[in-house]
């Protein structure tokens, strides 16, 4: 019992070996692993946008391209489409990036979380009542002003929470890029615990991955939650008199 | 005469799926007057209400604003909203937005004006129907009544010529609905053209100057509230007094 209690600890919390990596983890992969999480969050927040606008389209064309869009880049398993941008666009003849890795991953990350997001916003954007899109309406605002101005920003804030899932899917998901091969300086913080571990044989490494990660997601899950909260104080549920 | 005239419904017909709810309306509504809509649920009133600024469009049949088909191909159905002004039975503010700011929204992106003006043009409308002082507050946060009253100044800040109540008051508290009624015929007798959809058959016999009474789709009766409403013509209209009054 306590000699399986003192292997696990040698496995996954040798605190030497944590300590022997934090440095890189810090300096190297936590750098990336964020940049690379905004970049491909702000792609992924535009497609999802565009993609969800598109959705109840009265037009069948533009909603099956959306609807296909979505399908498929939620069905795919994520490697294959990362290989199949990070890989299958140069190969094609599209190099945009040039051999920019990061570029890639973004793009390919973002086109997969652009799919997932497009789901959240739609939901948002419906749950708006179509009251209040009757009276926007019945103002003389056009349908793009009515999208603009009153049913993107309640729907959006509607789905703060869910939409808070989705990023930390993006941060975590952002170890994928090793995929598409890295150089030293280019790891994120998963690639660099890896790297260790192997090279360890031990898997200590890779707590101290996961640790930065929970120190990742776990403050912004709460300042998201703080700030919803407050949009939701600012429309209170105080009564005045008539 | 047409220029007495400021809307003109000819033939009207809508049909929901298999339901005809609207069948050859025609009628007039006088400029300056206010014309009160009555009958059971499900008699079309409040389709009738939603064709006169296209949020239903009719199926056949023409309806005229100011002498302009607005049911012609080719029509600015924003530019005509803009003329409309419509108060709905549940407000339907938009809950994100300050009380201010649903009045300004509309008079700054379909008006243009510039902040500063429609903030002066909203507050002296907010004023006018009684609401000084509750600006900043969200829709949330003020009663029913209240927030009917920012729905009418919302409308009203367009500078409409025409003026639409669904059911304005169905689904205010008892207590507060005297305050609107108030506001709507102050409305009606400082001169807007209305076209009203109501319950309250006090307020149409008071303001009205011409009560419709529809069943299943169709104008039953027409005239003017005294004679409508003591000297009903047709037994429906009888029955529908004697569950009503």
């Amino acid at each position: 019992m306590f000699a399986g209690l003192s292997r696990i600890q040698q496995t996954f919390f040798d605190i030497h070996m944590i300590a022997r990596v934090m440095p890189s983890l810090l300096t190297v992969g936590l750098p990336n692993t964020i940049l690379l999480a905004i970049l491909a969050s702000l792609i992924g927040i535009v497609v999802g946008l565009v993609i969800a606008i598109g959705l109840p389209s009265r037009h069948l064309s533009l909603r099956l391209i959306c609807r296909s869009y979505v399908d498929i880049l939620r069905g795919l398993p994520h490697i294959l489409t990362i290989y199949l941008i990070g890989q299958g666009l140069p190969l094609a003849g599209l190099a945009l990036f040039g051999s920019n890795t990061y570029a890639y991953a973004a793009l390919a990350i973002g086109l997969i979380e652009g799919a997932y997001m497009a789901e959240i916003f739609r939901a948002g954007m419906q749950s708006v009542e179509r009251g209040q899109i009757e009276a926007s309406r019945t103002l003389g605002m056009t349908k793009w002003q009515t999208m603009r101005y009153i049913i993107m920003p309640q729907g959006i804030r509607r789905v703060l929470p869910p939409l808070t899932g989705q990023f930390i899917l993006v941060i975590k998901g952002s170890a994928l890029v090793f995929l598409l091969g890295l150089t030293a300086s280019q790891r994120e913080i998963f690639s660099i615990a890896q790297d260790s571990a192997i090279n360890n044989a031990n898997l200590s490494p890779l707590t101290a991955a996961g640790l930065l990660y929970l120190a990742l997601t776990v403050p912004m899950t709460y300042a998201v939650n703080a700030w919803e909260r407050r949009l939701r104080g600012a429309q209170g549920s105080m009564r005045g008199d008539e | 005469m047409s220029s007495t005239i400021a809307v003109k419904f000819s033939k009207v017909s809508k049909t929901y799926g298999t339901t005809q709810v609207l069948r050859d309306i025609s009628l007039d509504l006088p400029r300056g007057s206010t014309t009160c809509v009555i009958g059971p649920s499900g008699s079309g009133k409040s389709t009738l209400l939603r064709c006169t600024n296209l949020l239903a469009r009719p199926d056949s049949g023409s309806i005229e604003i100011e002498g302009m088909d607005i049911t012609a191909a080719g029509t600015d159905v924003n530019l005509m909203r803009t003329k409309v002004g419509m108060v709905f039975q549940h407000f339907h503010l938009f809950s994100h937005l300050d009380v201010l700011q649903n009045v300004t929204l509309a008079l700054r992106k379909v008006r243009g004006m510039s902040a500063d003006e429609a903030d002066a043009r909203a507050m002296a409308q907010l004023r006018a129907v009684g609401l000084g002082g509750l600006e900043r507050r969200r829709p949330s946060q003020i009663s029913g009544g209240q927030q009917q009253r920012v729905a009418i100044a919302r409308a009203l800040a367009m500078d409409p010529a025409i003026m639409l109540f669904d059911e304005a008051t169905s689904a205010l508290d008892p207590e507060l609905v005297k305050g609107i009624l108030n506001v709507m015929r102050d409305l009606a007798i400082s001169g807007m053209t209305m076209l009203v959809v109501t319950h309250e058959m006090r307020f149409a016999r008071e303001v009205a100057g011409q009560v419709v009474f529809m069943d299943q789709g169709r104008i039953v009766e027409t005239g003017l509230p005294g004679a409508l409403f003591d000297q009903p013509q047709t037994p429906r209209l009888r029955q529908f007094l004697d569950q009503v009054l």
